[in-house]
C-alpha cells in the first residue's frame, strides 16, 4: 500500500463530547456502513459502553476518503486507562482533538492533547456540537489556541450529529496529517495496542505496522512475552473484519494468532519474526499495574466458586485485573481485587454482576502502601489488614498523584479547599481563559479515591474535570483503625487514613454500625482503635423488649411463623465477638460507603 | 369424656364507630348497612356449625367493636349457642357505645363478663391513638357495668407506649383504672405493635419506643400486682379467679370454632392427634355470601402435626405464668441469658421472670420439643 495515502489517526475527546457519534457520521460519510444498518455508537460494543455513553476497549476501523485510507484508533475513554491510550497515540501520526462548543475543553482531553502533542503527533482540533444553543465556539478556540498553541483560525467547526462540517474534516485530515513511515524490507516491528478475547477465535489483538511485512501464515514472536506463535489470520476492520494476506509499514489491523490469555498479547508489545527478528523492540512498553485494591464478596456465600470463574474468564478479557483469595469474617470468602483505578473498579465490577449474574459487595478502595518496618525490611499492603502492627513500623510510604484540574474560574475556592482537605499541595494555577483555570495539585492517590471525583462534580455543579498521572511516593502520617465489635476487629472495617483523620473515620463507622448492629442480649461496645488505643466508641445498648403483645386465636399462626423465621435467621448470622450480626448489616454499612 | 373438653366460640363484629389508626383488624367504619346481613350469617352458621356440636365452655364476642350493634341482634346470635353451665361469656365494648340498659339486656342474654376497651385515662393520649372516647365515658361505663350486674366481672384494656405518653401518664391511666367504681378484676396492657399498612405504620414519628414500652410494662406490672391483679400471662392480669377462660383456652392449644369473617378455628382430631386451624374470609360482604350458599366461609387453613401441636403450645405455654416443663430448656441454670429471663414456678416447670417477659421472643428461640 502506498504509504503516502495512509493517514492514522485518533480521536481525542472527553466523555460525551461527540467521539461516538462523529465515528457514526464518519462511518456513514465514507461508505463504510450502510445507512439502514447504522445503529447509535456503532463501534461501542458493550452494553456498558453504550449505556454510560463511553469507550471502555478501543475499536478501530479503516475507512476511505477521495483516495486516502484514513486508520481511526480508538482510544479508551477513560484517564484509568492512561497506559492503554498513550499505546494507541502510538500508532498514530495525528490526532482529531474533539471538543464540545458548549463545553471546552476538559482536563482528561487536554492531557491527551499535551501528549499527542509530546509525540510529535499533528493535531486537527473541531469544536463540535455547533448546532446547539449554548455552543461558544468563538470562546473555545481562543481557549485551545492559549492552552495547545493550536491557531483559533485552524479550528473546524462541526456538529457529529447532523453532519454538518464532517466532510471538511475528512479533508483536514488527509491535508494536515502526516502519512506514516516505514521501511518494508526492515525486519517486521508491529506494535500491539489493544487485545480482547473473543470465545471463538482467541485474542484478537489491534496491530500497527512499523517495519517490515506482516503477513497471514508468518511464526513471530511477541517480545517482551517472550512467546512464538502462528498467525492464523489478519485483517482489517471496516468495521467488519476482512482478512488480508499481509499488512505493510503504516497499516493497521488485526491480528489472530490461537492466544488464550490476553495478558500475553498486552498493549505495547512488540510482534517481530520469529525467523528473522528485529533488534530491539518498539519503546514505551509498560506492565501496567493496579492501583487501587478492594475486597469483593458475594453477597450470597454460595456463589464464591462462581465469582472466581467468573474473574478467570473476565481476566481473559483484561488481564489488568488481579485477584487472590481472601476471607473477611463479616463477608465470608472474596476476592481481593487489584485495578487500574476507579472507573475501572466500577466497570469490573459491574461487568462481574452483570455478565455473570452475580450479586456483589465490595470493601472500601484501598491503595498500595510500602511499610517500611524497624528491622529494616519493607512489605507492600494491598489491604489494611495486611498492615504490621503499629510497634514494627518505622514509616509508610503511599502513592501520589498529579492532578490536573480544569474549572470555571468562580469554583476555584472551593476546589482549593477540597484538594487541601485532601492533603493535596498545589503545583500551579493557570488561566487558560479569563473564565477557566487550570489547577495542578500533588495529591495522595487515597484521597482521591475516596469519592473525591463525586467531590469534585458535587461541588462544581459538574462544570469542573480532573485528569491525573501517578506521581511517586511519600511518607505520610498513616494510621491503620481497627474497628471492634465487643472487642473482635470487624476486618471488613479496617482501614488505613492519615492520623489526623482517624477519630472522624473511628466515628463515623462506629455511629454507623450503632444503628445497623441490632441490639444483643448484653451490652456491645463498638469501638475504633488504633493499635491498642480507642479513640472512639458507640455502644448497643442491651435490647430490653422483644415480645409479641398479642398471642390469641389469629395471631398463634403468626407467630409460629415469625418464630421459625427468627431461628431460620439466627442461622445465618455472623458471629463476632459473641454478636450475632446479619450479614445484610456489613453490607449495609459498607453500602452507605459507596 | 368428651362434654369435659374446652370448646370455646369466637364471634366477630367486624364494624366500628371509627378506625383507631394502630389498628389492623378486619374492621370497617363504613359497612353499617351490612349489619343485619351480616347478623343473619353469623346466626345461619351458628346454626349449621356449633348448635350441632358441644355446648360451649365459652363464647366470646369480639371485634370490631360488638356493643355498636344492637343488644337485641348481638343477643339473637348469642341465644343459638349452646352453653355448658357456668359457661363465660364476654362482650367487648368501647365505653362510649354503652349504657344501662344495653349491658342488662346482655346480662339478661346470659353475658357474664365485659371487656372495656380504654387504651388510656388521659384525653392527649387517647387522642393520640386515634381513639374518640373521653375519659368521662369510661368512668361512666363502669359505673353502669355495675349496675347492669358485671361488678367484678369486667376487664379493661389499655396500650403501652403511645407516643404522646409519658411515664407518668402511663402511671396516672393505670391508677385511674384500679380507681374506677366498681373496679376492674381484669387488665390486659397491650404494648403498642406497629403493624404493616396501618396509618401508624407511615409515620415513623409515632412508632414506639421499646425501652420506653418496657419501663411502662414493669410499672403496670408493678401497680396491679399491687392492686391485687395477679400476672398470668404476657400483657394480662386478674384477681385470682378472674382470669379470662376464653382466652386460656388459646393459650391451651385448644379446641374453637370462629363465626364471623375473619374468625379463626382449630379443631383437633382426637384419633389421629393432627389438629386443623383456619380462618374465615376477610370481609363481612363475602361471609356472608359463602354462608348465603351454604358454605362456611373459610379462607384458608393449615393442619399441624403432633410435633407442630406440641412446639406451639410450648409456645404459647411459656407466655402464661404456669410456664413450660423444665425439660424444654434444658441447661437454663447454666445459661447467663437464661438464667436471668426464667425462674421455677412449680415443680419441673419454669415461667418467665418479670424480664423474661419482656424477652420471651428470645426465650421461646431457645425452647426444645422434650416430646412426650
Amino acid at each position: 500500500m502506498n504509504l503516502a495515502k495512509i493517514r492514522n489517526l485518533s480521536v481525542v475527546a472527553h466523555v460525551d463530547h461527540g467521539k461516538s457519534t462523529l465515528s457514526d457520521r464518519i462511518l456513514e460519510l465514507t461508505g463504510a456502513v450502510d445507512a439502514r444498518d447504522m445503529r447509535e455508537q456503532y463501534l461501542d460494543s458493550m452494553d456498558i459502553e453504550r449505556e454510560r455513553g463511553i469507550t471502555i476497549k478501543a475499536q478501530n476501523v479503516r475507512v476511505g476518503w477521495k483516495g486516502h485510507t484514513i486508520h481511526l484508533i480508538d482510544t479508551p475513554g477513560h484517564v484509568d486507562f492512561g497506559y492503554e491510550v498513550s499505546r494507541s497515540l502510538a500508532a498514530c501520526e495525528g490526532v482529531v482533538l474533539l471538543v464540545d462548543a458548549a463545553q471546552g475543553i476538559e482536563a482528561q482531553t487536554l492531557a491527551n492533547a499535551y501528549q499527542a502533542l509530546e509525540n510529535d503527533l499533528e493535531i486537527v482540533a473541531a469544536l463540535n456540537k455547533i448546532d446547539l444553543p449554548a455552543a461558544d465556539p468563538e470562546r473555545y478556540a481562543a481557549e485551545i489556541e492559549k492552552v495547545l498553541g493550536v491557531p483559533a483560525s485552524q479550528i473546524l467547526r462541526i456538529s457529529a450529529k447532523t453532519g454538518s462540517g464532517v466532510p471538511e474534516l475528512l479533508d483536514a485530515i488527509c491535508e494536515r496529517i502526516p502519512p506514516p513511515s516505514g521501511d518494508p524490507s526492515a525486519p517486521l516491528q508491529a506494535l500491539i495496542f489493544d487485545s480482547y478475547y473473543d470465545q471463538y477465535r482467541g485474542v484478537v489483538s489491534a496491530v500497527r505496522v512499523v517495519n517490515g511485512i506482516l503477513r497471514s501464515g508468518d511464526r513471530v514472536r511477541f517480545m517482551q512475552a517472550g512467546r512464538v506463535h502462528d498467525v492464523e489470520e489478519i485483517g482489517v476492520r471496516t468495521p467488519t473484519n476482512e482478512p488480508v494476506g499481509e499488512l505493510g509499514p503504516g497499516e493497521v489491523g488485526y491480528l489472530i494468532a490461537g492466544i488464550k490469555d490476553v495478558g500475553e498479547a498486552r498493549s505495547g508489545e512488540t510482534v517481530t519474526s520469529a525467523g528473522a527478528p528485529a533488534k530491539a523492540a518498539l519503546e514505551g512498553y509498560r506492565d501496567p499495574k493496579p492501583m487501587v485494591f478492594c475486597g469483593l464478596y458475594p453477597i450470597d456465600g454460595d456463589e464464591f466458586s462462581n465469582l472466581r470463574e467468573a474473574l478467570e474468564k473476565l481476566r481473559l478479557n483484561d488481564a489488568s485485573v488481579t485477584y487472590e483469595p481472601e476471607t473477611s469474617g463479616a463477608l465470608g470468602f472474596g476476592f481481593r481485587c487489584g485495578f487500574l483505578g476507579l472507573l475501572h473498579m466500577e466497570i469490573v465490577r459491574e461487568r462481574l454482576e452483570r455478565e455473570f449474574n452475580l450479586s456483589l459487595i465490595a470493601t472500601a478502595p484501598s491503595v498500595e502502601y510500602l511499610a517500611h518496618l524497624t528491622d529494616g525490611t519493607t512489605v507492600v499492603v494491598h489491604s489494611p489488614s495486611e498492615m504490621p502492627e503499629p510497634q514494627k513500623l518505622e514509616s509508610i510510604e503511599e502513592p501520589y498523584l498529579q492532578a490536573t484540574i480544569l474549572t470555571p474560574s468562580e469554583y476555584t475556592g472551593t476546589l482549593m479547599d477540597l484538594c487541601q482537605s485532601r492533603r493535596g499541595e498545589m503545583v500551579r494555577m493557570e488561566y487558560i481563559s479569563p473564565e477557566r483555570l487550570e489547577l495542578v495539585y500533588r495529591i495522595p492517590l487515597a484521597e482521591v479515591v475516596m469519592d473525591f471525583f463525586d467531590a469534585l462534580k458535587s461541588r462544581t455543579k459538574g462544570y469542573a474535570s480532573l485528569d491525573y498521572e501517578q506521581s511517586g511516593t511519600d511518607q505520610a502520617d498513616l494510621v491503620k483503625i481497627d474497628i471492634l465489635l465487643n472487642g473482635v476487629p470487624v476486618d471488613a472495617f479496617s482501614a488505613i487514613v492519615h492520623r489526623s483523620e482517624a477519630s472522624a473515620y473511628g466515628r463515623k463507622m462506629t455511629e454507623r454500625l450503632r444503628e445497623l448492629i441490632p441490639r444483643q442480649m448484653f451490652d456491645v461496645p463498638i469501638q475504633a482503635a488504633i493499635g491498642g488505643r480507642v479513640i472512639a466508641r458507640e455502644t448497643v445498648k442491651a435490647k430490653r423488649k422483644d415480645v409479641l403483645a398479642k398471642c390469641y386465636g389469629g395471631d398463634i399462626t403468626r407467630k409460629r411463623k415469625l418464630l421459625e423465621k427468627q431461628k431460620e435467621g439466627k442461622k445465618r448470622m455472623k458471629n463476632i465477638g459473641r454478636v450475632e450480626v446479619p450479614q445484610e448489616a456489613f453490607i449495609q454499612a459498607l453500602r452507605l460507603e459507596e | 369424656m368428651a362434654e369435659e373438653t374446652p370448646f370455646g366460640v369466637y364471634v366477630h363484629i367486624p364494624f366500628c364507630a371509627s378506625r383507631c389508626d394502630y389498628c389492623a383488624f378486619a374492621t370497617w367504619t363504613d359497612k353499617a348497612h351490612l349489619v343485619g346481613g351480616y347478623v343473619e350469617a353469623c346466626r345461619a352458621a351458628v346454626g349449621r356449625f356449633v348448635t350441632e356440636g358441644r355446648p360451649a365452655t365459652s363464647v366470646f364476642f369480639g371485634g370490631g367493636t360488638p356493643s355498636l350493634i344492637g343488644a337485641d341482634l348481638l343477643c339473637s346470635i348469642l341465644e343459638l349457642i349452646p352453653t355448658q353451665p357456668g359457661a363465660e361469656v364476654t362482650v367487648e365494648c368501647n365505653p362510649e357505645t354503652v349504657d344501662t340498659a344495653k349491658l342488662a339486656a346482655y346480662r339478661a342474654a346470659g353475658v357474664n363478663r365485659l371487656s372495656f376497651g380504654v387504651q388510656s385515662m388521659l384525653p392527649h393520649v387517647l387522642a393520640s391513638l386515634g381513639r374518640r372516647h373521653d375519659p368521662e365515658s369510661v368512668l361512666k361505663a363502669a359505673a353502669a357495668a355495675g349496675e347492669a350486674g358485671f361488678a367484678g366481672a369486667f376487664n379493661v384494656d389499655l396500650i403501652i407506649g403511645g407516643k404522646a405518653e409519658t411515664v407518668s401518664d402511663w402511671a396516672r391511666t393505670v391508677e385511674a383504672v384500679l380507681a374506677l367504681d366498681p373496679p376492674p378484676v381484669h387488665v390486659s396492657a397491650y404494648s403498642l405493635t406497629v403493624e404493616a399498612g396501618t396509618p401508624l405504620a407511615r409515620d415513623r414519628s409515632r412508632h414506639p419506643d421499646p425501652d420506653d414500652q418496657a419501663d411502662k410494662y414493669l410499672l403496670a406490672d408493678d401497680l396491679l400486682g399491687a392492686a391485687g391483679l395477679r400476672w398470668y400471662e404476657i400483657s394480662n392480669w386478674a384477681a385470682p379467679g378472674s382470669e379470662c377462660g376464653h382466652n386460656q383456652l388459646y393459650w391451651a392449644g385448644g379446641e374453637y370454632r370462629g363465626i364471623g369473617c375473619a374468625a379463626h378455628s382449630h379443631a383437633v382430631n382426637p384419633d389421629t392427634g393432627v389438629s386443623r386451624r383456619w380462618w374465615n374470609v376477610r370481609t363481612p360482604e363475602r361471609y356472608a355470601a359463602l354462608v348465603a350458599s351454604g358454605g362456611d366461609g373459610e379462607a384458608c387453613g393449615e393442619s399441624l402435626d403432633a410435633s407442630q401441636r406440641r412446639a406451639e403450645r410450648l409456645l404459647l405455654a411459656l407466655r402464661t405464668s404456669n410456664g413450660v416443663p423444665e425439660s424444654s430448656l434444658p441447661g437454663w441454670r447454666e445459661d447467663p441469658v437464661l438464667a436471668r429471663l426464667v425462674e421455677p414456678a412449680s415443680p419441673g416447670r419454669v415461667s418467665l421472670t418479670r424480664e423474661g417477659r419482656l424477652l420471651a421472643n428470645e426465650v421461646a428461640l431457645r425452647l426444645v420439643d422434650p416430646g412426650f
